[in-house]
């Protein structure tokens, strides 16, 4: 129902008490504000948190082993451990329906030469699955197979920068590079979501780098995806499990955490889940803490506005104003202040966030502050819902006490 | 047109409650020109609250316009106060943001008439208090005597059946005052019904019947010398 004569009696109400109309939407667009900064903020955080693991799998688990910092079994401190193709395949076959993914891994840092061009780069000898492990996204061609490990191909997948660095503009896929005085076969492009340092990387098969630089069955590394289908806890344990047959196979002391260090990501899943807990009980105390202060606040203005206009009432009603009428004009009223206020609190709050952008990620952890539009609307309404029985419960009181006795108001 | 019968209100004061009005009985008939006089205390203003239905009563029967009032509640006293009466108050009572004109057409928009009729109208009214310049100033704008004729035009301009003046000329000066009262004169003159209250003799001197009430009773009820000569 419009009531073109309602709305210009409100617009009237509304422009000829401005403070007090300034003032009760002050309130809420304060509210709304502080809501939604507080909220974004929170959620920054919690982006942070998300985002520092985005560019490896959440299932990761990643074994390394360096020289041994305790005596055992008779066998001296400082021992150097390395892994070999023996221990990769152990693992393979004893925890055959734990691991979804498994790969060797050998660090290298090669020069890489395409005609004119050239530069030193990080070259990682890896397992077909290491893509999965490591997020890696080929945008070009293709990631290493098994056939690329089985015939120990002389394949080379290189990262964006890399291709960005040698090949500019052309095309690199098919073309062959020079790497360490040997010609690599340029078979895919990848990108990467860890930054700069992971897109100037270079991915050949595991058992090329074993027979051309060294001819052993060394490995520097072991990375492994657990089975997604285990819970955290379960895949802790079986962290737990993996490490402790390790050490007794390749004679490591239970303590020796320099000589073996199996870092697991379900631990560091477990951590996050319980921080985010954590922050979502943080937000819902800011948020609701907000609201309710902001519902007090419009609670409170609606009821001394109504004391101020009773003696108004007093006259609309002595004129021929039916109570209805006068509840209707306050509620109405109530109702579109804290709307346009409300929008105008979260436009606000909105902009603030995106001006704050990535700035506080380095110093404060806080990536990307942002609410959803769900959230920020559904707060709105209930400061809306609550202006309007803010002002409905003491309109209706006023709309119902005698005329007299409202005029005698002042 | 007004018939009050042993009329009785009581205000409650802490436990013990004060009996203002002790069985009024007042028959006022159309196109009478009617003051209540008496000082303050003796129950005048009640009386015209009950029967401006801005007030209840306790006991006895009120009848405006042949209709028993009883057990009203707001939203039908509203529609009755709209219909049947005209407010003229001492301190005006005029509301502060709206300009003269506004104030004047606000009964019309209650009564649900058009913005631009209720203007037309208002304006018609405005003109008939002298007042029809000053139609867009707020009421800081205006003087005393000018506030009054904004309100008596906003009286009027229902054409109500009953204007109901408590102490209209109180806060004026003996020359506004005079205009104010011969405008309620034309007024009763074309035919409405003005109820006046006022401790003013010579307020009440003007009108053509006075009654006298004292301590909530009615003490006497004349025709004035105004009466007998028309």
């Amino acid at each position: 129902m419009f009531d073109l004569d309602r709305w210009r009696e409100i617009f009237q109400s509304i422009n000829k008490n401005r403070l007090r109309s300034v003032m009760s939407g002050f309130t809420v667009a304060f509210a709304i504000l502080l809501f939604t900064l507080l909220f974004g903020i929170a959620n920054g955080l919690g982006n942070f948190f998300k985002g520092a693991f985005v560019d490896t799998a959440e299932n990761s688990i990643f074994v390394r082993v360096r020289q041994t910092s305790k005596p055992y079994k008779g066998l001296q401190t400082g021992r150097k451990i390395q892994l070999k193709n023996k221990d990769y395949e152990y693992i393979s076959e004893t925890y055959k329906n734990k691991i979804e993914y498994q790969s060797a891994i050998i660090y290298k840092n090669f020069s890489i030469k395409y005609k004119n061009e050239a530069n030193t780069y990080s070259v990682t000898a890896v397992n077909p699955d290491y893509q999965f492990l490591e997020k890696t996204i080929v945008t070009e061609g293709r990631f290493l197979n098994k056939r690329d490990i089985k015939q120990k191909s002389k394949s080379i997948v290189i990262g964006r920068l890399i291709k960005q660095d040698l090949f500019g503009e052309r095309p690199a896929v098919g073309k062959r590079v020079n790497m360490n005085g040997s010609s690599y076969l340029v078979i895919g492009v990848f990108s990467d979501e860890g930054g700069d340092n992971e897109e100037r990387k270079a991915y050949i098969p595991v058992s090329t780098a074993q027979m051309m630089y060294g001819n052993n069955d060394y490995i520097s590394q072991i990375n492994l995806g657990y089975d997604r289908n285990l819970n955290t806890d379960a895949a802790i344990a079986f962290g737990n499990q993996m490490e402790r047959d390790l050490r007794k196979k390749l004679s490591i002391h239970p303590d020796d955490q320099t000589a073996l260090s199996i870092r697991n990501m379900a631990e560091a899943n477990k951590f996050i889940s319980t921080v985010m807990f954590a922050l979502l009980l943080i937000i819902t105390f800011i948020g609701s803490g907000t609201l309710i202060a902001g519902i007090i606040g419009i609670s409170n203005i609606m009821i001394f506005v109504i004391k101020e206009r009773t003696k108004e009432f007093g006259i609309r009603k002595a004129l021929g104003a039916q109570p209805a009428s006068i509840v209707g004009m306050v509620v109405q009223e109530s109702v579109l202040i804290t709307t346009i206020a409300g929008y105008v609190g979260l436009t606000l709050g909105t902009y603030l966030l995106s001006l704050i952008g990535d700035s506080l990620e380095e110093d404060y952890f806080i990536t990307n502050p942002s609410v959803s539009p769900e959230i920020v609307i559904g707060a709105t309404i209930v400061l809306v819902l609550s202006g309007l029985i803010a002002g409905y419960v003491p309109a209706k009181r006023a709309a119902n006490i005698k005329p007299i006795e409202a005029l005698r108001a002042y | 047109m007004i018939k009050i019968e042993d009329l009785h209100k009581s205000y409650p004061i802490g436990k013990d409650s004060l009996h203002v009005l002790k069985g009024i009985d007042l028959h006022i008939k159309e196109g009478e020109f009617v003051s209540i006089m008496g000082s303050s205390g003796s129950g005048k203003s009640t009386l015209l609250n009950i029967v401006g239905l801005l007030d209840g009563h306790d006991e006895g029967n009120y009848y405006l316009n042949g209709q028993l009032i009883k057990e009203l509640n707001e939203k039908k006293a509203a529609l009755l106060r709209n219909k049947f009466l005209g407010f003229v108050f001492q301190s005006f009572n005029l509301i502060a943001y709206k300009t003269a004109i506004e104030n004047v057409a606000l009964p019309l928009y209650y009564k649900g008439m058009a913005r631009k009729e209720r203007l037309t109208v208002a304006l018609d009214y405005l003109d008939k208090v002298g007042l029809k310049d000053w139609a867009n100033h707020l009421p800081n704008e205006l003087s005393g005597g000018q506030k009054q004729r904004v309100a008596i035009a906003r009286a009027l301009v229902t054409k109500p059946k009953v204007v109901l003046a408590d102490e209209p000329t109180g806060a004026l000066d003996s020359v506004t005052s005079d205009s104010v009262m011969d405008l309620l004169k034309d007024i009763n003159d074309e035919g409405m019904t003005v109820f006046v209250i006022t401790h003013e003799e010579e307020v009440a001197a003007q009108t053509k019947r006075i009654v006298r009430l004292k301590d909530g009773v009615i003490t006497s009820d004349e025709l004035t010398k105004v009466a007998k000569v028309v």
